[in-house]
């Protein structure tokens, strides 16, 4: 039986993450919030959940000594692996929240505030915004035969932006004053800005579609 | 384009959903696990319970509903009631809550916003301001409206966007449960003030009600509780009004 670990780091909600998973699981896959590094090693799917500050984030999954079991996963035994909301910033090079700390550095970018570009603009980017799609990759393609609407929205909550420094993984996008990395993708790994487990019939059915795919 | 989040609220007492008229009255209105759910899925962008009477008993809202709630609650799920310190958050995000709305102890507090927004992001963290008008002013009280603090609410509001708060939930207690609309003027106020976004609660009665929060107050969600929770409009139907005066809402659900 397949094996999907939610990577508990002491950062995020996680439980959210497990319930949206579970409700689609249909006991074909057993689903662990763990943070041992036996659990990863026997997965077959890894998803790094994010919620508070990048540095938090990034120092507590450092210091949780998974990095290099997770590592030997994505890139040697090319496994999928799915990174939310700082789960996703985390893949970049670089992120600038509160200071300039190293990232994963999976993909290429930096993360960075999001521009006040009107008076009004609220900060933190929070609510349902529009998924505009950048890039029709294969997981796309079967998305999009997932869903019958024509428009798409999701849950977003955060005040940074992953600045992707080569546009080919920029696979999805949103606009909130200014365009927002909605979805990153290289290989068999992908990150999302918005929260599928909070995203209700389009974000199961994303949850789905990264089940159903190696490569996105 | 940002849609505008319409969020009904479970007012949460003894594990039932109450609706009172000016804070006291309380009304049951039905089970929060089974309600959250029917909201769910038929169009709410975020459910919010709020355990009412947990400051006034000081007795800690109870942490199974909320998990049970929180189960069937593919939307995000803002959880407030009594909440103390951060360990009093980490309990209800460990069982599935999204955001934590603090009120009564803010006041008393104010580190407590910035403890939280540090551990869980300001994302998490929304600070509930309970505001009545008192002479030319809007007044902040606290336990459930039950005590005037004298603090100014507009102060207030710019005081915890700076402590850490990553939201706004303003309900007048002049307009909740009396069915005349938000208090367009506080909302306004408060909305300009600060460049958090604002949750307008307190007074919904009419559908045009809605439209106007977001178009004379300036908020970028609406809370309601008894007009839904007794039928009175469905969360669809007041979301094809909006957009039928060019207010972008989610319908794809």
């Amino acid at each position: 039986m397949n094996l999907l670990t939610i990577i508990d780091y002491g950062c995020g909600n996680i439980k959210s993450v497990y319930n949206a998973f579970n409700l689609i699981s249909k006991k074909k896959l057993k689903i662990l919030i763990s943070s041992k590094e036996s659990d990863i090693k026997k997965s077959s799917h890894l998803v790094l959940p994010g919620v508070g500050s990048f540095e938090s984030c990034i120092k507590g999954l450092k210091s949780s000594n998974l990095i290099d079991s997770i590592l030997k996963k994505v890139s040697i035994e090319k496994k999928p692996f799915l990174g939310i909301c700082v789960g996703m910033q985390m893949l970049a090079t670089k992120g600038f929240e509160n200071g300039e700390f190293m990232g994963l550095d999976w993909i290429e970018g930096n993360v960075k505030k999001l521009k006040k570009t009107h008076k009004h603009l609220k900060i933190p980017h929070m609510g349902w915004n529009n998924l505009e799609i950048k890039k029709e990759n294969i997981f796309i393609k079967k998305l999009k035969k997932k869903i019958n609407s024509s428009e798409i929205s999701a849950y977003f909550v955060h005040s940074y932006n992953f600045e992707t420094k080569n546009s080919d993984y920029k696979i999805m996008s949103t606009h909130y004053g200014q365009e927002i990395t909605a979805m990153v993708a290289k290989n068999n790994i992908i990150g999302v800005q918005f929260h599928p487990e909070k995203s209700h019939k389009f974000g199961i059915k994303f949850l789905e579609a990264f089940l159903e795919n190696e490569e996105f | 384009m940002i849609k505008i989040r319409i969020i009904p609220c479970l007012d949460v007492d003894n594990g039932r959903v109450v609706k009172g008229i000016n804070f006291v009255n309380l009304v049951d209105a039905g089970d929060p696990v089974k309600q959250a759910k029917f909201y769910s899925e038929n169009g709410a962008d975020e459910i919010t319970f709020l355990d009412i009477t947990a400051t006034h008993e000081k007795r800690f809202a109870m942490v199974d509903i909320i998990e049970r709630t929180a189960n069937e609650c593919l939307v995000p799920l803002t959880v407030g009631g009594g909440i103390r310190g951060v360990d009093d958050m980490k309990n209800f995000l460990s069982v599935g809550a999204d955001k934590v709305s603090v009120n009564s102890s803010a006041i008393k507090e104010p580190k407590i916003i910035t403890e939280g927004a540090m551990k869980f992001g300001n994302q998490c963290i929304v600070v509930a301001i309970d505001a009545k008008k008192i002479k030319n002013s809007w007044k902040v009280f606290i336990n459930g409206g039950r005590v005037e603090t004298g603090i100014d609410a507009i102060q207030w509001a710019k005081k915890v966007e700076k402590l850490g708060a990553g939201e706004i939930l303003l309900t007048s207690m002049d307009r909740d449960g009396t069915k005349k609309g938000f208090d367009l003027e506080l909302t306004k106020k408060i909305s300009s003030s600060v460049g958090i976004p604002v949750i307008a609660s307190g007074g919904i009665g009419k559908i045009d009600h809605f439209v106007d929060g977001v178009v004379k107050g300036g908020a970028s969600a609406l809370l309601a509780a008894s007009v839904f929770h007794f039928g009175e409009f469905g969360i669809s139907e007041v979301k094809k009004h909006l957009i039928s005066k060019g207010i972008n809402v989610r319908m794809d659900y």
